[in-house]
């Protein structure tokens, strides 16, 4: 592997602010291509959506009001194996990347009604290629033997999958450093400065840094620093509150929109959606509701301790899908922001490094801009 | 069943003998004896292997904070041995590995 050395330091090809998973996917595909990174990163004072997250590589049901963020979530889940294999390949670290598909499991027979109608609706607007499956409770627990019998039933889909997000995260980063990229952390960006023929200068409390194209990654961060570069983006936090249990053998085969078992047998359990700021605390209310809704999709969970929980923030605009934009004012400025950096990753490691290079791209990006967003 | 344990008992400690099984064994532990101190001086060394790497542990801090010694009691996986006191009869057994959902823990809970 070629280390490219920044051989002046105060210059980079392409500046990323914020070193979570979406800016850190975008510099591993960028370094793939040969340019310079330097990556921003806040420090550990940072709200850091990618250190809190579920860990799903998940397509259905994604995207039912806007069928390009289905394609690109179904592309992105296409795109994974190869950039897993990639990682493990320059760092050895195995994600622990499963795509044998996933269950959604419903409580209710509304539920699970209204969903396997947006599933059909999904399929027909994809042109018949779209795999999922309605299945009964008894369905199910063939399927899963681990599932109790007070559901509903559930959907499958072939289509999904999961992965560790926190060994994701630092294969990322360790492959970033092996490859050359320049990681400037502890220290917030200031302020960033188109400069007058073209590029950015980054100010940092101490130093200064020319970008020829800067990537804002900043999560939640984004909001405050895009008007800086004529760009919009309106996102707000939405808390998600997660369990872990201990260590068990494997004993449920595929992940669901609430409860994964993880590589090294915990079994992680969410998906609260709360808007409380910047609060990324737990509840004793909301951990309730998490468990007694897991125990009653999975009985057995009764009798398994919890070891861990944690709040995190996910990064949501007001229709929940990405905003992907180059600045009209400043071109060469983009932003990237979604919240789903697990199962989008393989798309910004892959076809977003070749829009920002301004290569063509068969996908249409068009949807994405925050112009859907009034000012 | 003294068995090559390296902990020795104290001489002057005396206390009614308490019997349970290590791993199908009879062992006779002593009345007070946490479920740790009876594996050590059954010489029960490791007392454990963990989930992901496989290596061996034995109880450690002997207090509840370490997580060294966890233990199947009574059918039960994952207790910590160092505050669990021995009890007439009961069933202990090292645990390899990762905790097993058995059969009895779905249907029980079904």
């Amino acid at each position: 592997m070629s280390v490219r050395n920044h051989d002046n330091p105060g210059e980079t090809d392409v500046a990323i602010i914020g070193g979570g998973l979406v800016g850190m996917s975008l510099a591993y595909g960028l370094l793939r291509q040969g340019k310079r990174v330097t990556v921003f990163d806040e420090g550990d004072q940072a709200l850091r959506a990618s250190r809190g997250n579920f860990g799903l590589v998940w397509v259905q049901g994604k995207g039912d009001t806007c069928p390009e963020y289905a394609r690109l979530s179904r592309l992105s889940a296409r795109l994974w194996p190869e950039l897993a294999a990639s990682l493990q390949q320059d760092t050895g670290i195995d994600i622990e990347l499963r795509q044998q598909g996933g269950l959604y499991i419903c409580l209710e027979q509304d539920a699970l009604r209204q969903r396997a109608e947006m599933l059909a609706r999904m399929q027909q607007q994809a042109g018949g290629d779209y795999p999922f499956e309605v299945l009964s409770a008894a369905q199910a627990r063939a399927k899963e033997p681990a599932l109790g019998s007070d559901i509903a039933g559930a959907t499958w889909s072939p289509m999904d999958g999961h992965l560790n997000p926190l060994l994701l995260l630092n294969a990322l980063h360790q492959a970033f450093a092996a490859r050359g990229g320049r990681l400037i952390n502890g220290r917030p960006v200031q302020r960033i400065q188109p400069r007058r023929g073209g590029g950015f200068d980054v100010q940092l409390s101490d130093t200064r840094l020319w970008a020829n194209q800067l990537v804002l990654a900043a999560g939640l961060g984004n909001k405050a620093l895009a008007p800086q570069l004529g760009l919009h983006a309106p996102v707000e936090p939405n808390r998600g509150q997660v369990l872990i249990t201990e260590r068990l053998r494997p004993f449920i085969s595929y992940p669901t929109g609430h409860v994964r078992q993880t590589g090294e047998g915990t079994v992680q359990l969410g998906d609260s959606k709360e808007d409380v700021g910047l609060d990324t605390g737990t509840t004793a209310e909301e951990i309730g509701k998490i468990a007694a809704r897991a125990i009653r999709m999975y009985p057995a969970l009764e009798k398994v301790r919890l070891i861990r929980a944690w709040g995190a923030l996910r990064v949501m605009t007001p229709d929940g899908y990405p905003i992907y934009q180059q600045s009209a004012q400043y071109p060469g400025a983009y932003v990237v922001t979604c919240h789903s950096g697990v199962t989008l990753g393989a798309v910004h490691a892959g076809p977003l490094v070749d829009w920002l290079l301004g290569k063509d791209i068969d996908i249409s990006l068009e949807a994405f801009s925050a112009d859907r967003f009034p000012l | 069943m003294q068995t090559d344990s390296p902990f020795n008992r104290l001489a002057t400690a005396t206390a009614d003998t308490v019997t349970i099984e290590i791993d199908g064994r009879p062992f006779n532990a002593r009345e007070g004896d946490s479920v740790a101190a009876a594996l050590l001086a059954a010489g029960c060394i490791p007392s454990r292997t963990t989930p992901v790497s496989g290596s061996p542990r034995a109880p450690y801090c002997m207090m509840g904070v370490c997580f060294e010694c966890l233990v199947e009691v009574d059918g039960l996986a994952n207790v910590q041995g160092c505050m669990v006191q021995v009890a007439e009869g009961m069933k202990v057994r090292r645990q390899s590995g990762a905790r097993e959902m058995t059969v009895g823990d779905f249907h029980e809970a079904v």
